[in-house]
C-alpha cells in the first residue's frame, strides 16, 4: 500500500503499537506513530487512537489494510463521521457484508445462489443442535461476525457439536466480541473459488476474474491462484456476473471479494463477500495487470473506476504462496522467533515477494505469524508452478520453523500439478506431503562437514588478518602434521541419531571423509554473499552451490534439491541436564497465555483428556493429557503466561493400574 | 631528505627494476636417469618414515589403547586434536624419541595454536608402559621445555603418567638433567612470565605431583586424575593407613580441600575446554619485531627436491636448487656470490618472514669459513633469522690450508655461529661430517630448532673415510710387527666399521637419542621452517655480543 502510495506521490503515514516498533512498515512510512501497547485491543483495534492519529497528521484517508478493522463497521462510519474518507466500502456494505445471515439472504433474494444452513436470531444450544441436525452433518459452525477461519469449526456428529460450539463462541468472542453463530451445510471437498470485485461511487462494478484458494490448512489459505485451473471461460463469466450483481446488491464501493464454494460439476455457491482488499489480491494483479492499491484510492477519491468490464483482460497464470512461522509437521502450529537469517528469490517482474519482515525482526507472539507472500507469474499454470518451486527454494530462512518446505512438496505433489485441488487436499494427500523423514543423504552430511571444516577455517583467517602475525602457517587450516596424516573425528546430529564422520585433510586442501562405511571425495570453498555464505562444494566430482548458515549448534544447509538441519551434539559439559527426557506431563506447544484450566491436582485423567486451552497467536489450543494418570500438580492458573516447551502440569501414571 | 621504501609486493606496481628480487633455481631435469633414480630412492625413505610414524602414532598397542578408551579417557593425540584450534597444524618435536632404543615408547610432544596463541604442549602417553619416565623421556619433555623457554612460548602439560620408570630411577631421577630439572623449569619459566598450565587426566604420583602443583592454573578431571606425593600402597607401607586412590588425591580433594587443582572438569573433553579457556585468558600478544610482507609459493614444486637430492651423499647438488624450492617466489637475494663459493648466503623469506640462508655447496675453505661469519654478523645486527641448510663434508684438509689458518677461520664461524641469538635453525639435507658439523652448527650451540633428512647422515667422519682411517693404522701396526695385511683382511677390517657408521650415523639413530627435534619429508620443509619461525618469534629479540673472533 505504502508503495503504490509512495508511486502516486500520495504521503503515508503508519500507526504501530509497542511490539512493532521497530519493524519495516514504520520505517517505510512517510510519518509514523505508536498507538499503545503490543495487545491489539489497545492498539490496533482501538478507534479512537487511530482517529487521533488521523488528525494530527491532518490525513485526508485512512486505508485499513488487511485485518484489524478493515472490516469494522464502527470504524467506517466513525471516519465518515470525521471527515476522514475510509478507503473501503460504505459501512452499510460491510455491516451487511459482515452479518453472514443478512449477507445470504440479500444475495438469495438478488438472485445468486447460496447454501443451506441456519442463520437465524435464536443462539439457545438446542436451537442450534437441532438445526444442524436438520442441515445433516457434518455442519460447519462459524460465527456470524467471523472470517479468516476464526470462530469456524466443522462438526461431524452430534457428539462433538456441543464442544465445538463451545469453542467457535470462545474464539468468535475473543476476536470479534460477538459470538452469535450460524449453521451450514459442510460441502465434502468442494473449491474455495472468490471473483475480486471493483465498485466505484458512480453505481459502476466490474470483476477481475476469479481466484482458487482451495488448499487450505486449519481453514486459512496457504495457497491461491488465479485464474482458477479447469475452470471453462463460460463458467469464468457467469462467476464473475454473480459477483457483480452480488456487489451491486449493497452498492458496493472500492475492492471486495465474493467467495463461493465450488463443487466437483463446478457448480458455485455464494458463501460470503470479503469488504476488503484480500492478502491474495497480488495474483489477481499479476493476470490483469493492474494496481488494485492505486484503484483504491483513486475510487476513494471520487474517479470512475480506470477500466470498463471489456478492457479488462486476462492474461497467464499466477500463483501466491504464504509463508508462515508455523510448524506443519506440528498441525501446522504457528510459531514465533527471530528472523535469524532471512533470504528472499530475486524480484523480477513476474517475481514479487512481499513482506513486512528483515532479517533479524522477530515474528511477535502478538500477530499473524505470516512472514512474507511469494507471488509468481508465468505464461500459463505449468511455467508458473515451476517457478513457484523454483523461487520457494531460494527462499531460506532460519531461526523459527516455516512452511516452505511443505509449500514445495504441495507445489510439486502430481494432482496440485493436474489442477485437482479442493479444500480437504491437505488431509486426503496426507501421507505423500508429509514424507516420514529418512536419513540425511551421506553427501549432504559431507557438504555439512565441509562447510563447518571452511566456516572454521574463514574464523581463523578473520583471527589472523587482525593480529600482526598475517602469514603464520600456524593459522593455515591445513591441519598439518609431521609425518602423519590428520583424521578429525567430527559427529553430526542428524535427527535424533548421531552420525560419526572422519575427515582426512589431503595436502591439497580437499578432504576424503568416511561417513559409515563409505568414502567420499570432498572439497569447496566458501564466500560471503551479502547476508549468507555460499558453499561451493564437490563430493565425488559433483559439484553443486548451496548456501550455510550456522546458528548457535545448528547448521541449516540449502541446497539445490532441498534444505537440511544437521545439529551438532552439544557436549555435556555445556548441555546441564539433559531435556531429551520424557516429560511426565503435558508442555507448551508454544508461547501464550493459559485460557482455560480444567483439571486440578489428584485429578484421573484419560488419555487425550482436555487438561487446559491455551491462547497463542491468536488461536486457541487444547492441551490434552499424553497418557492416562493423576494429575499431581497444575503450573500454571488461568490467565498466566507458560513459554513454549514449559511443563503445564505434572501427570504421574496410575500406579494401581499399572501393577 | 629521501625517502627510499622498498617493499617486494609493490615493486611492480612501481616498475622500479632495483625493486625486484632475483629468482633462483632451475626447472629440474625430471627425465634424467638421476633424477629419476634419486626420485624413487628418496621417495622409498619418505614412504618409510611415514611408515615409522604411523605406527608410532599408535602408541603401546591396541590392547593398552582399548583399555584406556574404556575408562572415558581420550588417547594423547585426540587430547592434543581437541585442544588445538580445529584444523590447526602441530609441529611434533622428538616423534621419534626412544626409537629402537629401549622398545617402544614415547611422549607426544610439540607446538599448537589456541586463537593464534602459540604453545608448547607436553602429553604423556599411558598406553606405554603406563607413561612412566624413562631417561629418553625426561629428556623429551626438558627439551619440550627448552623449546618453550628459547621461544617464550606459553607451555600445556597434558598429566597421565606413573611417575619415573622405577627400574631405571638411576638415570631418570638423580642428575642435574633428570627428572627434577622438570620442575626448575617450571618455576623458572613462570619467573619469566612464561606461562605454565597443567591438566591432570591420569595419575600425577611423588614428584609428577609438582607437576599441577607448579602450574600457573591446573584442571583435574573428576574420578580420573588423581595427584599425590605418595600413592595407596606407600601409604599403607609407611603409615599403615588404608585409603583409596580418589580419597587421598581426587578431583574433589584438591579442587575443595587441598586447593592444588583450580577446575574441576566432568571429562576429558571438559578439561581440554577449560584449559582452551585458560589460555584465551593470557592475554598473551605475540609481538613480531620483524617486517613481514605477503607469502608466496615457491615457483617450482617441492616434489622435485627428491630427484634433484636424492639418498646418494656422494653425489653433488646445488643447494640453491633447495632454496628455490623452499623460500617465498623462490627469490633469493644472494650475499658474496663470488666469493668463498662452497657456501652459499643471502636473504630470502619464508612465510613472509625475513630470513638469512646459509647453505653448503662442497668442502669449507677459509674464504666460505669467513663470508659465513660476515653473513651471521649481518643477520644479526639486522634481527633477522638464520636458516641452515647443512650438507657438508668438512674443512678443507692439507698443508696449505692449514698454513693458510683454515683453522682460526672456522673458529671464527664457530664464534659467530654460537654467539648470534637471533633465531637459528637447521636442516641437515645430507651430511654433517666432522669438523664442518661445528662450523656450521649443530645441537651443541642450541639452536631453536634442528631437523634431519632421511637421507641426512652425521658422524665425525664418513663411515668410508673412516674405515679407511682405521685400516691404515691397522696396516702400519702389522708392517710393524713385519706381517702383511691381504686385500680381504683389509675389508673385513672395514666393513663392521663401515656398517656401525651408517647405522650411528642415521637420521633415525639421532632422533631416538634427541639429536634433533625430528626427521621431516623434504616436502615439508617450507611448511616446518615456517612454522618453526612463526614459534621463534614469539621471543623478545636479545642484542647479540660476539666474542673474541681470532684475526
Amino acid at each position: 500500500v505504502m508503495r503504490t502510495a509512495r508511486k502516486m506521490g500520495v504521503k503515508s503515514v503508519a500507526v504501530y503499537s509497542e511490539a512493532d516498533k521497530r519493524s519495516m512498515h514504520v520505517a517505510m512510512a512517510d510519518e509514523a506513530y505508536c498507538i499503545g501497547p503490543a495487545a491489539s485491543q489497545q492498539s490496533y483495534l482501538a478507534m479512537e487512537k487511530i482517529m487521533q492519529v488521523a488528525k494530527m497528521s491532518t490525513a485526508q484517508a485512512v486505508h485499513p489494510g488487511y485485518g484489524f478493522l478493515s472490516e469494522n463497521t464502527e470504524f467506517a462510519e466513525l471516519c465518515k463521521q470525521e471527515g476522514i474518507i475510509f478507503i473501503g466500502p460504505p459501512s452499510s456494505a460491510i455491516r451487511d457484508m459482515g452479518i453472514k445471515s443478512t449477507s445470504k439472504a440479500i444475495m438469495s433474494a438478488a438472485g445468486v445462489p447460496i447454501v443451506e444452513g441456519y442463520h437465524g436470531e435464536d443462539q439457545s444450544d438446542e436451537c442450534l443442535k437441532e438445526h444442524a441436525r436438520r442441515t445433516g452433518y457434518p455442519v460447519m459452525i462459524k460465527a456470524v461476525r467471523g472470517g479468516g477461519g476464526k470462530g469456524m469449526r466443522i462438526a461431524h456428529s452430534e457428539k462433538e457439536f456441543l464442544e465445538e460450539l463451545e469453542s467457535a463462541r470462545r474464539e468468535a468472542k475473543k476476536s470479534f466480541n460477538d459470538d452469535a453463530m450460524l449453521i451450514e451445510k459442510f460441502v465434502d471437498n468442494p473449491r474455495h473459488v472468490e471473483v475480486q470485485v471493483f465498485g466505484d461511487q458512480h453505481g459502476n462494478a466490474v470483476y477481475l476474474f476469479e481466484r482458487d484458494c482451495s488448499v487450505q490448512r486449519r481453514h486459512k489459505k496457504i495457497i491461491e491462484e488465479a485464474p482458477g485451473p479447469g475452470i471453462k471461460p463460460e463458467v469464468r463469466r457467469k462467476l464473475g456476473e454473480a459477483a457483480v450483481k452480488a456487489a451491486k446488491a449493497v452498492n458496493y464501493v472500492g475492492a471486495g471479494t465474493v467467495e463461493f464454494i465450488m463443487d466437483a460439476q463446478h457448480n458455485f455457491y455464494f458463501m460470503e463477500m470479503n469488504t476488503r482488499l484480500q492478502v491474495e489480491h497480488p495474483v489477481t494483479e499479476m493476470i490483469t495487470g493492474t494496481d488494485l492499491v492505486e484503484w483504491q484510492l483513486r475510487v476513494a477519491a471520487g474517479e470512475k473506476i480506470p477500466l470498463t468490464q471489456e478492457e479488462i483482460g486476462l492474461k497467464g497464470h499466477a500463483f501466491e504462496a504464504r509463508i508462515y512461522a508455523e510448524d506443519p509437521n506440528n498441525n501446522f502450529m504457528p510459531g514465533a522467533g527471530p528472523l535469524l537469517h532471512l533470504s528472499t528469490p530475486p524480484v523480477d517482474s513476474s517475481t514479487r515477494v512481499e513482506t513486512g519482515v528483515r532479517q533479524g525482526d522477530e515474528v511477535s507472539v502478538h500477530y499473524d505469524p505470516m512472514i512474507a507472500k511469494l507471488v509468481v507469474w508465468a505464461e500459463d499454470r505449468q511455467a508458473a508452478l515451476r517457478k513457484l518451486r523454483y523461487s520457494l527454494h531460494q527462499y531460506h530462512i532460519v531461526g523459527l520453523s516455516t512452511n516452505i518446505d511443505f509449500l514445495l512438496s504441495l507445489a510439486g505433489h502430481p494432482e496440485f500439478e493436474a489442477g485437482n485441488v479442493h479444500t480437504n487436499f491437505i488431509p486426503l494427500h496426507y501421507d505423500k506431503l508429509f514424507p516420514a523423514k529418512g536419513a540425511t543423504p551421506k553427501e549432504v552430511l559431507c557438504q555439512t562437514a565441509l562447510g563447518l571444516v571452511l566456516k572454521e577455517k574463514m574464523m581463523t583467517e578473520t583471527f589472523r588478518n587482525q593480529s600482526e602475525d598475517k602469514f603464520s602457517p600456524f593459522a593455515s587450516s591445513s591441519g598439518r602434521r609431521m609425518n602423519i596424516s590428520y583424521i578429525r573425528n567430527l559427529t553430526l546430529r542428524d535427527g535424533k541419531n548421531n552420525v560419526d564422520i572422519t575427515v582426512n585433510y589431503n595436502r591439497d586442501g580437499s578432504y576424503d571423509m568416511q561417513v559409515h562405511d563409505e568414502s567420499f571425495h570432498v572439497s569447496g570453498d566458501l564466500s560471503s554473499v551479502e547476508n549468507s555464505i555460499s558453499l561451493r562444494c564437490s563430493v565425488n566430482g559433483m559439484t553443486c552451490q548451496s548456501k550455510l548458515v550456522i546458528v548457535d549448534n545448528l547448521i541449516y544447509l540449502f541446497t539445490p534439491e532441498g534444505s537440511a538441519q544437521i545439529g551438532l551434539p552439544v557436549p555435556k559439559y555445556l548441555s546441564g541436564v539433559s531435556t531429551a527426557g520424557d516429560q511426565g506431563g503435558a508442555i507448551a506447544p508454544m508461547t501464550g497465555t493459559i485460557e482455560k484450566v480444567f483439571v486440578k491436582a489428584g485429578d484421573t485423567v484419560e488419555v487425550g483428556d482436555p487438561l487446559m486451552v491455551m491462547i497463542a497467536m491468536k488461536m486457541e489450543h487444547t492441551i490434552r493429557a499424553p497418557k492416562a494418570g493423576i494429575i499431581k500438580k497444575v503450573n500454571y492458573e488461568e490467565g498466566s503466561q507458560a513459554n513454549r516447551h514449559a511443563p503445564l502440569v505434572e501427570l504421574v501414571e496410575d500406579e494401581t493400574e499399572s501393577e | 631528505l629521501l625517502l627510499l621504501r622498498c617493499p617486494a609486493g609493490a615493486a611492480v606496481a612501481r616498475a622500479y627494476h632495483g625493486d625486484r628480487v632475483a629468482v633462483v633455481g632451475s626447472q629440474a631435469e625430471a627425465a634424467s636417469p638421476l633424477y629419476q633414480e634419486n626420485y624413487e630412492r628418496m621417495k622409498a625413505l619418505v614412504t618409510e618414515l611415514q611408515e615409522q610414524a604411523e605406527k608410532i602414532r599408535f602408541g603401546g598397542g591396541e590392547k593398552a589403547r582399548k583399555l584406556h578408551t574404556s575408562r572415558g579417557k581420550l588417547l594423547p593425540r585426540e587430547r592434543i586434536d581437541r585442544l588445538l584450534d580445529p584444523g590447526s597444524p602441530f609441529l611434533e618435536f622428538s616423534q621419534f624419541a626412544g626409537y629402537q632404543l629401549y622398545g617402544n615408547e614415547e611422549v607426544p610432544a610439540g607446538e599448537f595454536t589456541n586463537n593464534l596463541i602459540e604453545c608448547v604442549i607436553v602429553a604423556n602417553d599411558a598406553t606405554v608402559k603406563g607413561g612412566t619416565y624413562y631417561p629418553i623421556t625426561v629428556k623429551k619433555h626438558l627439551r619440550a621445555q627448552e623449546i618453550a623457554m628459547q621461544n617464550h612460548l606459553p607451555c600445556l602439560y597434558l598429566v597421565d603418567s606413573g611417575g619415573a620408570n622405577l627400574p631405571r630411577q638411576a638415570e631418570v631421577f638423580p642428575d642435574r638433567d633428570h627428572f627434577g630439572r622438570i620442575f626448575y623449569n617450571k618455576a623458572v619459566m613462570s619467573s619469566q612470565g612464561i606461562p605454565q598450565i597443567a591438566v591432570v587426566m591420569g595419575s600425577c604420583t611423588a614428584g609428577g605431583a609438582y607437576v599441577p602443583a607448579m602450574a600457573d592454573e591446573s584442571i583435574i578431571v573428576g574420578k580420573q586424575g588423581t595427584i599425590f606425593l605418595g600413592g595407596p600402597p606407600l601409604v599403607k607401607a609407611a603409615t599403615g593407613e588404608e585409603v583409596s586412590a580418589e580419597d587421598l588425591g581426587g578431583a574433589d580433594l584438591h579442587c575443595r580441600k587441598s586447593g592444588v587443582t583450580d577446575h574441576y572438569a566432568l571429562d576429558d573433553d571438559h578439561a581440554l575446554h577449560v584449559a582452551r579457556k585458560a589460555v584465551r585468558s593470557l592475554n598473551y600478544q605475540k609481538k613480531i619485531n620483524v617486517t613481514i610482507e605477503s607469502s608466496e609459493e615457491p615457483l617450482f614444486p617441492a616434489d622435485e627436491l627428491y630427484g634433484i637430492v636424492g639418498d646418494q651423499l656422494k653425489r653433488n647438488f646445488d643447494v640453491k636448487e633447495v632454496i628455490a624450492r623452499v623460500v617465498d617466489g623462490s627469490k633469493f637475494d644472494e650475499f658474496k656470490a663470488l666469493y668463498g663459493d662452497t657456501l652459499i648466503t643471502g636473504f630470502a623469506r619464508i612465510f613472509g618472514y625475513p630470513v638469512g640462508i646459509i647453505g653448503n655447496n662442497g668442502v669449507l675453505f677459509s674464504e666460505s669459513a669467513k663470508k659465513g661469519t660476515h653473513f651471521i654478523q649481518l643477520c644479526c645486527q639486522r634481527n633477522i633469522p638464520i636458516v641452515f641448510l647443512q650438507n657438508i663434508t668438512g674443512f678443507m684438509v692439507g698443508r696449505d690450508y692449514e698454513a693458510g689458518g683454515i683453522a682460526k677461520d672456522g673458529a671464527k664461524m664457530v664464534t659467530a655461529v654460537a654467539c648470534a641469538s637471533v633465531p637459528k635453525i637447521t636442516i641437515i639435507i645430507g651430511g654433517s661430517y666432522g669438523a664442518g658439523n661445528y662450523g656450521i652448527f649443530h645441537f651443541f650451540s642450541s639452536p631453536r630448532f634442528l631437523y634431519m633428512w632421511p637421507n641426512a647422515r652425521i658422524s665425525v667422519m664418513g663411515g668410508e673415510q673412516a674405515a679407511t682411517v682405521l685400516a691404515t693404522i691397522a696396516k702400519d701396526q702389522k708392517l710393524r710387527e713385519g706381517k702383511q695385511l691381504s686385500e680381504e683382511d683389509v675389508a673385513a677390517l672395514k666393513e663392521p666399521i663401515i656398517r656401525r657408521f651408517e647405522e650411528e650415523g642415521n637420521p633415525y639413530y639421532s632422533s631416538a637419542r634427541l639429536w634433533d627435534d625430528g626427521i621431516i619429508d623434504p616436502v615439508d620443509t617450507r611448511l616446518v621452517l615456517g612454522l618453526s619461525l612463526s614459534a621463534a618469534l614469539n621471543a623478545p629479540t636479545k642484542k647479540t655480543e660476539f666474542g673474541v673472533f681470532r684475526m
